[in-house]
């Protein structure tokens, strides 16, 4: 699983872009790093991968990696990669968002992109805020907790990012934690050779505004808490109710096979060409 | 569908003729959201795109749209997208990406009347100060607008070719009327030479600029999955495209805005001018509502009076040269229009220096303005 770091270097546009716009102890360069390593695995060629990316902390990655790269507006991300997508089947194409861009401003466009199958692989970097602005709540944020407009705690029930996917049609979905680092790595990698729509929810820690707003301590104490209630999901099938508690699964949660919808339209198209003969 | 006779003459709705021209200057993309009295655009993509080889897709609204169709384009499609007013406000935040990014596409607004959802099937021209300032950020923008169907046929052609040309968002104008009317048109041959192709680079990949300085302001462009492997942002940016927070590096970006449209003037204004050489009274009209005002230019000429019509098939950028030069010995204009002086007050901005005295005569409850209405206000100014 550890690749050498030239390769991942050979991912980089580590000469112009760096240093990078992220806090210390952030996961958004783990989640980075378990991308770099899933595509070199694959053997994709850069010329091939698009990565597509809204508005956020976690959106800014794509200037960072030396692929063709397209940082557009909050929550727009899956529209945009979709136009790539039909145009350009070929790519892989990954998206990479917050947790407001994709369940929030760009919810419209997250269980549509599922329902349509469409062959993206969308990596959503949950931090449970708005880290980008300073530290909102966000449709993650849990219930009761702090950010800079729930200041009496926060009212609002939660998304479950992963059951909202599978719900609007997501054919492959999985969740795991920057903590995981080579499980996501290696659910990355599936999520990519995975022929439809493919949702990877990676719980992450902004131990900078997240962290500090709800006394969550620093980005170690951050992963501590990501290792201890991440469980696997054939355990995790397996606890009670009050085992649960705050515990969440990891692994794969759904990964089934449907028409994928680019190959769809190119049979649809293949379908109204004359026939030899006709007239 | 339009029924072929021999000559090549079909009976054709405006909304028809975009659709067709569209696929005659190659679009090859269409994301859309269906919103009256536009939806006949997309539907007729729908049909003809995957026949002629290109692909049709209905997003889940007007944002997507227009996301789509830029992703579209920078992965090297001709795009197009088509809505109205309500839909029109939605995409405003995806136009002014398209022209920060420079991502040619062509966005077909056939008007309604409004404000909000206002009169869906009834005409209006109170969105061209939109297609302007409806972006926040100065964005100064191309936007045609045609008076007939065959006139939307060709503007559809024009308009997907300045976007390649000049990369950036057109904005095609229709209103309800003009996209909803037949009319029998003889379509043009098409002369393939034409049809604008974007200019490809050929640098190698690691000298590639995806906006490099150029004296004309228009520079080749690579589509995604070429081998250049660039960067797009709607962040202001630098030359390869990277965010950059300098102000040098602003001053470069925004000024290539600006001048590739300022610098190409000729290239972009495309105005009608009828019986205005020794005209005292003028007509100024657009879109739908110049068909009136020819009418009754037409005739107030017959009884020798000395009235003219003057009409911008190009609204922007505003044909501010041609009318303060076809304007000068003009006494009074009568400004006609489907809104409450948005033509007029760009007008009044342009000839500010004169003595020219302006006539408005503005209807917004969804009715035409008339030539009978015009020729009334004819009588009044030679009173
Ligand atoms: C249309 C629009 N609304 C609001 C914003 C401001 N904004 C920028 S990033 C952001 C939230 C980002 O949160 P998230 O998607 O969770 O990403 P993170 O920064 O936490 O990685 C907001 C509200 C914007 N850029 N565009
Ligand atoms: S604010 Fe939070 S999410 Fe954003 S870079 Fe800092 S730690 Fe990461």
């Amino acid at each position: 699983m550890k690749i050498p770091q030239k390769r991942v270097h050979k991912f980089l546009r580590h000469g112009k872009k760096f240093p990078h716009v992220w806090c210390p102890g952030c996961s958004n360069g783990i989640v980075l790093g378990a991308i770099i390593r899933a595509v070199d695995e694959l053997g994709y060629e850069k010329d091939d991968m698009a990565m597509v990316s809204g508005i956020g902390c976690s959106s800014r990655m794509p200037v960072y990696v030396d692929f063709n790269t397209l940082h557009t507006l909050h929550g727009r991300a899956l529209a945009y990669a979709t136009g790539v997508k039909m145009v350009k089947p070929e790519m892989n194409v990954c998206v990479v968002t917050g947790d407001g861009d994709s369940t929030a401003i760009g919810g419209n466009h997250l269980i549509h992109a599922a329902r349509r199958n469409i062959d993206l692989t969308v990596i959503v970097i949950n931090n449970n805020i708005y880290g980008m602005t300073g530290g909102q709540y966000s449709p993650t944020t849990p219930t009761g907790d702090f950010a800079t407009t729930t200041p009496y705690g926060n009212i609002d029930p939660v998304f479950d990012i992963c059951k909202l996917a599978e719900g609007a049609g997501a054919t492959f979905v999985a969740r795991t934690t920057a903590y995981h680092v080579v499980e996501a790595q290696s659910i990355i990698k599936q999520a990519f050779e995975h022929k439809g729509f493919s949702i990877v929810e990676i719980v992450s820690a902004c131990p900078v505004i997240y962290g500090k707003l709800n006394k969550k301590g620093d980005a170690p104490a951050m992963m501590r808490d990501m290792k201890e209630r991440a469980i696997p999901v054939k355990a995790f099938e397996k606890l009670t109710p009050e085992q649960v508690g705050n515990k969440y699964s990891r692994g794969i949660l759904v990964n089934i096979k449907k028409p994928e919808y680019t190959a769809e339209y190119t049979k649809l198209m293949d379908s109204l060409q004359p026939q030899k003969g006709d007239k | 569908m339009a029924k072929k006779s021999k000559k090549n003459i079909v009976l054709m709705q405006g909304n028809e003729a975009i659709a067709r021209g569209a696929i005659a200057a190659g679009v090859n993309f269409f994301a859309g959201y269906p919103i009256t009295p536009s939806t006949e655009v997309a539907e007729i993509l729908s049909i003809e795109l995957p026949k002629n080889g290109g692909k049709f897709i209905q997003m889940e609204d007007e944002i997507a749209s227009i996301s789509a169709i830029i992703g579209g384009s920078l992965a090297g499609a001709k795009v197009m997208t088509a809505t109205s007013g309500p839909g029109f406000s939605l995409m405003q935040e995806g136009i002014g990406y398209a022209k920060i990014t420079e991502t040619p596409c062509v966005v077909v607004n056939v008007m309604r009347g409004g404000p909000s959802t206002g009169l869906p099937t009834k005409p209006s021209q109170s969105d061209i100060m939109q297609t302007r300032w409806g972006s926040h950020g100065d964005s100064p923008a191309i936007v045609l607008y045609p008076n007939s169907v065959l006139e939307s046929y060709e503007l559809s052609i024009r308009a997907v070719n300045l976007a390649e040309k000049y990369r950036t968002c057109v904005i095609l104008l229709s209103d309800e009327v003009l996209g909803h009317m037949r009319e029998a048109i003889e379509i043009p041959e098409i002369d393939e030479s034409k049809i604008i192709k974007r200019i490809k680079p050929n640098t190698p990949p690691e000298w590639y600029k995806h906006y490099p300085e150029n004296p004309k302001y228009i520079s080749p462009v690579a589509s995604i999955g070429e081998g250049y492997r660039f960067h797009v942002t709607g962040l202001t940016h630098d030359s390869f495209g990277f965010p950059t927070n300098r102000a040098d590096e602003a001053e470069i970006m925004n000024d290539r805005l600006k001048k590739k449209i300022t610098h190409h003037l000729d290239d972009l204004i495309q105005v009608e001018d009828y019986m205005m050489d020794d005209a005292k009274i003028a007509v100024f009209a657009a879109g739908i509502t110049s068909r009136a005002a020819k009418e009754a230019v037409r005739n107030s000429r017959a009884k020798r009076h000395k009235v003219g019509m003057f009409r911008p098939l190009t609204i922007w950028p505003f044909p501010e040269q041609m009318i303060r030069d076809k304007f000068k010995d003009v006494k009074a204009v009568i400004v006609p229009e489907l809104a409450e002086g948005q033509l007029l007050g760009e007008l009044k901005r342009v000839l500010r220096k004169t003595n020219i005295k302006f006539y408005p005569i503005q209807k917004t409850n969804g009715e035409l303005i008339t030539p009978d209405d015009i020729s009334e206000a004819i009588k009044e100014v030679r009173k």
